[in-house]
């Protein structure tokens, strides 16, 4: 049996001091007031169609995103959270969910598909699993290219039964494509239970059948992500070819906002919480580097300040013009 | 001029593009090594390289999957589905992602890429191998679908869908890869869009497409024979559509009959059958009639499969009925 | 700042929510996600959530009450004692209003009485063809957008009194055109009061009854219906202008030609003994010519199968009591068919009596009205012309008529060895919505037994 590689036990990235953890205090904190505004506005059909938060998964994005700023990310439709963590603004995100034409794609895509292409955020897909083996060829192409940079591709448990997903390992693999694949393992395809959709409860083994370096580790800690997401895409970026990380993590809500989760054991939700990355983080500042609560306090109220902002915008913008109806059809001819 | 088979002329044209952009690569089972499952891509591994002529595992998903996810981050791939029958396990890639990408984005992200490969009849290769896929991505707004009989046609279109900003849906025939045609030296580009008449007549329009062009072409002559000038319209473009040149055609003469390959239901013809009667019902003196494959799954054994599909005794048939009334 | 909680629309269905019970109370300190109340919706009961922190100030429906979604259902603030009188306003003047947000059945709009289409003058028709690609809002779209362009085809329209539009040429629809067959119309001599010109089913059956299109506006300009496309004299030609006799023929022929459905049974008919039978007579000195034969024979053999003797009246069919047929007689200038009544009664001495005094009559141009018409059966013969075979039209409303070809010696099989004998071939023309080809065989059959046994003509 072949003894696969794995990761360095740290990335090269030294521990958070206050005002970085500060920061990706801030950052998760906007996701979760950002998502708590899209619940509102979706009970007020304000937002429409589906709608799938990401409260609960925040510290992975945000964790995440300290490594791979400059990187090609890729997700699937549970991605207001990950946009946000990229830098996609929360206006733009709004907006687009509200339908409006100042939203990040235009009104054209919605809650499921967010595009930033000066943010290198590259979606947003409804098909689940089906956008991993596109994020293998963002890779194949910033290989080629020889940018230096990663592909990052989110998806979900359930996507990790896919043979997309299956194929998109394969090719990552034997191409060595720089390519960090991570499964936000939250438990719940939609309505079923993990262990009901897969013989084996962690999705990163699914790594071995192609030889592809893996890891799994819990997510509610966003220092922890940070360095292990780090690791990988350090590993990824020295051309050693892709990796899969099984970040275990737990979404509070429903799959969307038409699921009620009553699926979930009693008490689940309330033992989860306990596992709460904004409150991990809180207490952190608090006990170890001895963040006021004067300072998280404000820290709360400039949030809200920018998610009530980011609701007003989307609120008062305009509709898309009809008359733009077909002009995403085709890309024009190039001159 | 030359005279060249048809898999020269498309890999001239492949050749020809990716002389003159980095960013070109074909990729797909067998292309490299072997030199192409049907000789297309031969010698281009020793031109271009490994990591421009790519050699992949049978799994259509993902490398169509990966030519989508190259070309939104600015290359051109060429991605070759063996056979478009094998097209099906990618069809999400193809339709969900190919075509849609550049509107989700709000025009963001555009996708230049091309599939091809080889389409619909050959001869006793069973129904799973024998599937035309015309009707299938015709009918997606955000998709572009070609094909030709000729190789003159297939060398200009193939580079006009090369250049394309659009996915390209590039319709073959292993059947035809063989078949010579000129070929002009110089560079040239055949826009994708515009249809040709292979043959101009006066009594009525035979419209088709790819290689069913040469029964019609049989036809023809056998109908100028019995005194029936037919005009060959080789629509060539499927999406866009050449309106222009089938509607004139009928005026001129007021009667059509179309000829695809494929089944008979909700097929192209189908299509622009309905569009000919919207624009030319004042002047129609017949129903427009169509040929197609009977409406069973692809046969294996050779009396069966002639009795499907289109020949120049069924388009003798329908002319003649078209003619009648 | 105080605002409305209102009563989320759960589902695109949901008009109304029952409150079911209240998990906060007034004064309480809500926070993000917490559950404020439970209502009952249409479809199930669901917990209703807070997004905000706030502090609900006021209770606005109480439990068991009916609201209708986005109702305000609450008043939620930053603290306890905050003035809301303003919104308490408002929430009564909301309440005050009568049921605005349940529609009201308005009653059904009368439909406009369907007016029958009034024909318009043909005014738009385009003049050149050509294509208008799809644009959208003054916007020229990708031509990969298969939206249906605008195509426009240049036609001529009818005018009265001008040349016909040639055929392939006129802008009509199938309606139209079927319409035209039947009635024998050109259809490109029609007016068309249809858009663009465009000549309709009513206008070919206006145009058949001789009716002129009653324009909107404009007077109604004269049509000249036509039959058939004119030529026109070269120099040298002569122009005969038609006898009533000429017009005649004309008219009635093509509506035969035009109404009836035919079709054609051809037999050939072994004459050896009928040519001995007739040579017998003719040595007792009987003139009988193979033509009264032929005639005596139709005339049993329309006894034998009445159902060939009848006419096509549209609603029935007529079958005749009478078997009295016609027998064309070629004249200078045309034809007549004077009628040997009872031909299945009759005697053959008496039927050839009869043919001769009718021929001479109508060569003499003598002939009563009686005596040409009212025929139920027609014969046409063209033999002693040397025609061998030919189909003859319809005598309408007859339903069949027989052409009889010349009588020639051959070579024939008889006992497996060629020999000559007499053979002589006839044409029936049956009108197929009153005969079958099954039944126009048996009359020819019975024919056949005439001729080939002239004996059993009778006396």
């Amino acid at each position: 049996m072949t003894q696969l590689q794995a990761l360095p036990d740290k990335s090269s990235l030294p521990a958070p001091n206050a005002e970085e953890l500060t920061h990706l205090y801030r950052e998760m904190l906007l996701i979760r007031r950002v998502e708590e505004l899209a619940a509102k506005a979706y009970t007020q059909r304000k937002i429409l169609g589906f709608c799938h938060l990401y409260i609960g998964q925040e510290s992975v994005a945000v964790g995440a995103a300290v490594s791979t700023m400059d990187d090609y990310w890729m997700t699937a439709y549970r991605e207001h959270g990950q946009a946000m963590a990229k830098g996609v603004s929360p206006r733009s995100i709004m907006a687009e969910m509200f339908g409006k034409a100042t939203g990040s794609s235009s009104g054209q895509g919605g809650s499921m598909h967010l595009f930033d292409k000066e943010k290198k955020f590259m979606g947003g897909y409804g098909i689940v699993g089906g956008h991993v083996p596109l994020a293998t060829g963002v890779a194949w192409a910033a290989k080629q290219r020889k940018e230096g940079r990663v592909c990052v591709c989110f998806f979900g448990d359930g996507a990790a039964n896919q043979g997309a997903f299956f194929e998109a390992l394969c090719l990552a693999q034997l191409f060595k494509l720089p390519v960090v694949f991570i499964c936000e393992n939250n438990f719940y395809a939609m309505g079923t239970p993990l262990h009901r959709q897969s013989a084996v409860t962690d999705m990163s083994l699914r790594a071995l059948g192609v030889g592809m370096v893996r890891e799994q580790f819990e997510g509610f800690d966003v220092e922890l992500v940070r360095d292990r997401v780090a690791a990988a895409s350090e590993f990824a970026r020295a051309g050693n070819g892709p990796v899969l990380l099984e970040i275990v993590t737990y979404r509070h809500r429903g799959h969307s906002m038409s699921d009620p989760a009553k699926y979930r054991p009693d008490g689940e939700l309330d033992e989860k919480k306990k596992s709460d990355p904004l409150a991990i983080t809180k207490a952190r500042l608090i006990d170890d580097f001895g963040v006021s609560e004067e300072v998280i306090q404000t820290i709360h109220d400039d949030i809200e300040k920018e998610a009530q902002d980011a609701w007003q915008f989307a609120h008062d913008s305009p509709e898309p013009d009809p008359s733009t109806l077909y002009d995403y059809t085709y890309a024009p001819q190039e001159a | 001029m030359a005279m060249i088979q048809i898999r020269e002329a498309l890999r001239q044209a492949m050749q020809e593009e990716m002389r003159k952009d980095e960013s070109i690569f074909l990729m797909g089972e067998e292309v490299a090594q072997y030199n192409g499952a049907y000789k297309v891509s031969q010698g281009m591994l020793e031109e271009f390289g490994e990591d421009r002529i790519v050699d992949t595992p049978i799994a259509e998903n993902g490398f169509a999957g990966l030519g989508v996810g190259a070309a939104m981050a600015g290359m051109r791939p060429i991605i070759e589905f063996m056979t478009w029958n094998f097209s099906l396990v990618a069809f999400d890639q193809v339709i969900n992602s190919a075509s849609k990408i550049y509107q989700m984005s709000g025009g963001q992200y555009s996708i230049p890429i091309v599939f091809r490969g080889p389409n619909g009849l050959a001869e006793n290769l069973g129904s799973q191998h024998s599937t035309s896929v015309d009707s299938l991505y015709a009918h997606f707004p955000g998709l572009k679908v070609v094909t030709y009989a000729t190789a003159y046609d297939a060398k200009g279109l193939l580079k006009a869908a090369i250049r394309d900003p659009n996915p390209v849906v590039f319709l073959e025939s292993e059947m035809t890869y063989g078949i010579k045609g000129e070929v002009p030296d110089e560079e040239y580009v055949i826009p994708l869009g515009k249809a040709d008449i292979k043959r101009p007549g006066k009594d009525v329009t035979l419209i088709t497409w790819g290689k069913q062009l040469f029964n019609v072409q049989k036809a023809a002559e056998q109908l100028a024979s019995q005194g029936v000038d037919a005009e060959i319209v080789d629509l060539r473009s499927l999406r866009p559509l050449d309106h222009e040149t089938i509607f004139n055609s009928v005026v001129k003469t007021g009667r059509a009959v179309v000829i695809h390959e494929g089944f008979l239901f909700a097929g192209v013809g189908a299509e622009i059958t309905a569009r000919i009667q919207e624009a030319c019902f004042d002047i129609l003196q017949a129903p427009v009639l169509r040929v197609a494959n009977r409406d069973v799954p692809q046969p294996y054994t050779t009396n069966l499969e002639k009795l499907v599909v289109p020949s120049p005794e069924r388009i003798l048939q329908a002319v003649q009925q078209v003619m009648e009334r | 700042m105080a605002e409305f909680f209102e009563m989320p629309q759960a589902s695109p269905t949901m008009e109304v929510g029952t409150v079911l019970s209240w998990k906060k109370a007034e004064g309480d300190t809500l926070a993000p996600q917490d559950v404020l109340a439970e209502v009952e919706t249409d479809k199930a009961a669901m917990e209703i959530e807070v997004f905000d922190s706030a502090v609900l100030v006021k209770i606005l429906a109480q439990e068991g009450e009916q609201v209708p979604a986005g109702q305000p259902i609450a008043i939620l603030g930053s603290s306890a004692d905050e003035d809301i009188s303003d919104l308490m306003r408002q929430f009564e003047a909301i309440k005050s209003k009568p049921a605005s947000s349940t529609p009201t059945a308005e009653p059904a709009a009368t439909p406009e009485p369907i007016t029958a289409q009034q024909p318009t003058p043909a005014s738009t028709a385009p003049t050149e063809t050509g294509l208008a690609p799809f644009t959208w809002q003054g916007k020229a779209i990708d031509d990969a957008i298969m939206e249906m362009p605008t195509f426009s085809v240049a036609l001529p329209t009818a005018t009265p009194g001008a040349a016909p539009i040639p055929a392939g040429k006129v802008r009509s629809s199938p309606a139209a055109r079927a319409a035209a067959r039947a009635k024998g119309v050109n259809l490109g001599t029609v007016i068309g009061t249809g858009p663009r010109g465009r000549v309709t089913r009513a206008d070919v059956l206006r145009h058949a009854a001789g009716v002129a299109p009653a324009p909107a506006s404009a007077p109604a300009p004269a049509p000249a219906p036509r039959a058939v496309p004119l030529p026109t004299p070269n120099p040298g030609d002569e122009v005969v202008p038609n006898t009533n006799m000429r017009k005649t023929i004309a008219k009635r022929l093509k509506a035969a030609y035009s109404d009836a459905p035919v079709f054609f049974l051809t037999r050939q008919f072994d004459c050896d003994t009928m040519v001995a039978f007739r040579n017998g007579l003719k040595a007792e000195g009987k003139r009988v010519s193979y033509n009264d034969i032929v005639l005596a024979a139709c005339g049993r053999a329309l006894r034998d199968v009445p159902d060939v003797n009848a006419a096509w009246a549209d609603d029935s069919i007529i079958k005749r009591a009478a078997v009295d047929i016609g027998m064309a007689v070629a004249l200078p200038g045309g034809l007549i068919t004077p009628v040997i009544r009872e031909a299945d009664k009759k005697s053959l001495e008496d039927i050839a009596t009869d043919t001769r005094a009718l021929a001479v009559k109508a060569k003499d141009g003598k002939l009563a009205p009686n005596e040409y018409t009212g025929s139920t059966f027609t014969i046409s013969n063209l033999g002693m012309k040397g025609i061998e075979q030919f189909t003859a039209i319809l005598n309408p409303p007859e339903a069949c008529i027989l052409a009889v070809g010349a009588m020639a010696e051959e070579p024939v099989i008889k006992d497996g060895s060629v020999t000559v004998g007499w053979r002589m071939k006839v044409t029936l023309t049956c009108d197929h919505r009153v005969v079958d080809g099954a039944l126009g065989a048996d009359f020819l059959d019975a024919v056949r037994q005439y001729i080939e046994d002239p004996s059993k003509l009778g006396g």
